[in-house]
């Protein structure tokens, strides 16, 4: 029973749910940050416009959700310029997107790797939302130029609740943590079965329709506006719009249940994914 | 003692066979139900027999290994020997823990680092620069490890000119050595090796041979899994023997592989006319084959420089004379390397076959093989010209096995060493 004491590692066949070792993911922190080196070093690799496809990718995006659903389709977008309405709703969501579409495909993607050498798991998830938050910064300071650019300009009224600025982060914070949750949670179960592989493309266009992204939800009626506050992403789009334009519905009460919402869903997902990550090497 | 840095207890990972997929939710629901009650798993069916080679087994559950219980101590080097399919790979990826074990566990002392393939996680796009940074780091290693050392990998390597070039252009050969360059400079405490020392030239991998027993010299732990019999005898202290995924031997590594080759004996020993590993048409057979010294006596130890005859006993299937036949005779010895070679046409005898039964015989009037254990691989071919190929009527590996003992061949009252063949030869001092 003394000799039990001595030892670094018992491998068993099955963890305890509650057994995620946090020490051995920032042992290998060095790992997830030549992993977010490599996504970015290795994407724009024999590109000729390299990483200035960063900047084109969101710019381009607002301007068709403007052409479309502001010119063409004439939506309303709470009296804001319509390119920094879409602006503001995209450069979040993207990361969003971007956060749980990378990550929903971890363990498929990676069997290679995982099937031959072990580190923590959750690492390459961890380095999606790393690099993604890369990208958010770079969207972020298009959207803060075009933001400064109405902002001194005397037509246009966008009244930014200063007093709420510190929220930013833990909106963002509450958007990767959903990401990440979502993701793995999907990765988890597609090492079995591979249908929800199928659903992940354009479930995540429907949620992006449910998020108020495109539509104000002050534009909703009563009865879909409750509906839609129960997607933890509205309430955290639109406070968003509401602290840089001051447009839209801030939701104090919303907000909170989003962010418990994402604590609920993240450790349900690493919960599930440390399970998994045990043996999926003999499905995937 | 405390020194014991792996502790494996009664291990065993179980598949199931056939397709995951469409019909096994069902399944999955009843185990899960039958497990959330505290029931065993109706489908897991302990005590049918354990083969995974077998066609015919009645479950679509299989023990990849089952119940191995072995101890490591540290700075051991230890070789796990069997054949295809006898669990090898499972044993190292459980151990590497890129999988978990059905049962049992594994208790662990030290940083362990696994080395199931070189060049895990190489981005082709990346230079060779960049990659020996992320492998490192997938490997274990931190950044600053691998700072420290990245000229002594580059220099190990040899692809110092394409450092900065993306790996997708390199060599196969330069890529492997990379790859293994990064692996080899891991400093962890246990070191898990697949075979990975089957890549690159023979130049290499002396050197990656070489590097592991740098390693295994540092008082570090090795596991070692090879078909190379002379690297698992080279390198390792200890050696364990898996048959069908159950642990037939443990021990040192000398007594493991000839228990290994023990056992193949064993097989050969099932009779030669039992033996389904055959290959050719079978319109003559061997059936019988063992040495007789010179009164007639079967020998089953035979003496180097003494007399011995190899007798083939024979049965030829189809009617009328078969012409001409060719006769090889292939002695390995207990690594696998050939030794030499006894071939009819060679010397120069026509072989034809017109009995119905008969025996050949091969007369060896001094056995030229050093002390120690070898096979016997024959085969029986036909060639109808010149310019035909061979057309295999009976060949057997490994058919038999005998052991050498070492004799006084030069008559000067020194007992020969041990591996090899006596060459002849004189010395002239000038």
């Amino acid at each position: 029973m003394q000799q039990k004491q001595d030892w670094d590692l018992v491998i068993k066949p099955k963890n305890k749910w509650y057994d995620i070792d946090l020490a051995a993911l920032w042992k290998y922190r060095d790992l997830l940050l030549l992993l977010v080196r490599r996504d970015f070093v290795a994407v724009y690799k024999q590109t000729i416009l390299g990483p200035l496809w960063l900047f084109i990718q969101p710019i381009i995006t607002s301007i068709t959700f403007t052409v479309i659903f502001g010119r063409l389709a004439k939506m309303s977008t709470d009296g804001n310029p319509p390119i920094l309405f879409y602006m503001a709703g995209i450069t979040l969501w993207t990361y969003f997107a971007d956060c749980l579409t990378k990550t929903s495909n971890t363990f498929i993607a990676n069997a290679g790797v995982f099937g031959k050498v072990y580190f923590p798991r959750l690492i390459i998830p961890l380095s999606v939302l790393v690099s993604n938050l890369i990208k958010l910064g770079i969207q972020l300071l298009i959207f803060l130029i075009v933001w400064i650019y109405y902002l001194n300009s005397a037509s246009q009224t966008i009244n930014p609740h200063w007093e709420y600025m510190w929220l930013i982060p833990v909106l963002i914070f509450m958007m990767a943590g959903l990401g990440l949750g979502f993701g793995i949670l999907i990765s988890s179960l597609t090492t079995k079965y591979r249908d929800l592989t199928f659903l992940v493309g354009f479930g995540v266009q429907l949620m992006m329709y449910a998020s108020s992204i495109v539509l104000p939800i002050s534009s909703m009626p009563p009865k879909v506006k409750a509906i839609m506050l129960f997607n933890p992403l509205t309430s955290i789009i639109e406070a968003f719009k509401f602290i840089f334009l001051g447009s839209g519905s801030f939701e104090g009460l919303w907000l909170v249940y989003g962010f418990g919402f994402m604590v609920v869903i993240v450790s349900i997902a690493i919960i599930v994914f440390s399970k998994v990550e045990k043996s999926f090497m003999d499905t995937v | 003692m405390s020194d014991v840095v792996i502790k494996v207890e009664n291990v065993g990972k179980q598949y199931h066979l056939g397709k995951v997929g469409t019909g096994t939710i069902a399944n999955d629901l009843n185990r899960w139900w039958h497990i959330a009650r505290g029931k065993e798993d109706p489908y897991l069916k302990i005590g049918s027999v354990n083969d995974r080679t077998s066609k015919s087994s009645i479950n679509d559950i299989v023990w990849a290994v089952k119940d191995i219980s072995f101890e490591v101590k540290q700075g051991e080097v230890l070789g796990i020997i069997g054949k295809n399919g006898a669990g090898k790979s499972t044993l190292l990826k459980i151990l590497s823990r890129v999988t978990a074990p059905t049962t049992g566990d594994i208790k662990v002392k030290g940083r362990i680092a696994s080395l199931l393939e070189v060049g895990t996680g190489f981005h082709p796009d990346l230079s060779g620069r960049e990659n020996i940074f992320l492998n490192g780091a997938i490997l274990g290693m931190t950044q600053k490890e691998i700072k420290s050392k990245f000229d002594e990998i580059v220099d190990f390597s040899g692809v110092e000119r394409y450092i900065d070039t993306p790996v997708k252009r390199y060599s196969s050969g330069m890529y492997v050595r990379l790859a293994f360059a990064v692996a080899a400079h891991l400093e962890p405490e246990i070191l898990i090796v697949d075979e990975v020392l089957a890549v690159g030239d023979a130049e290499f991998q002396k050197k990656c041979l070489g590097k592991m027993k740098d390693v295994s010299g540092q008082g570090r732990t090795v596991i070692f899994v090879s078909h190379n019999m002379a690297a698992v005898k080279g390198l390792c202290t200890q050696g364990i023997i898996l048959r069908n995924g159950n642990l037939m031997f443990s021990g040192d590594a000398e007594s493991a592989c000839s228990s290994y080759l023990g056992s193949s004996m064993q097989l050969a020993g099932d009779s030669l006319i039992d033996r389904k590993d055959r290959q050719g048409t079978g319109s003559i057979r061997i059936e019988e084959l063992f040495f007789i010294g010179k009164s007639g006596n079967v020998l089953n130890t035979l003496i180097s420089g003494e007399y011995a005859k190899l007798i083939f006993k024979y049965k030829k299937i189809v009617i009328g004379s078969i012409k001409p036949l060719f006769i090889g005779i292939t002695i390995r010895n207990d690594s696998d390397v050939i030794q030499t070679v006894i071939a009819t046409d060679e010397l120069g005898i026509s072989v034809e076959i017109e009995k119905e039964d008969g025996l050949i015989e091969v007369e060896i009037p001094e056995v030229l093989l050093r002390g120690g254990m070898y096979s016997v691989t024959f085969q029986i071919s036909y060639k109808a010209n010149q310019m035909a190929s061979h057309e295999i009527i009976d060949r057997v590996e490994n058919a038999m096995y005998f052991q050498v003992e070492r004799g006084d061949y030069w008559s000067v009252g020194n007992i020969n060493r041990p591996t090899g063949y006596l060459q002849q030869a004189s010395i002239i001092f000038k």
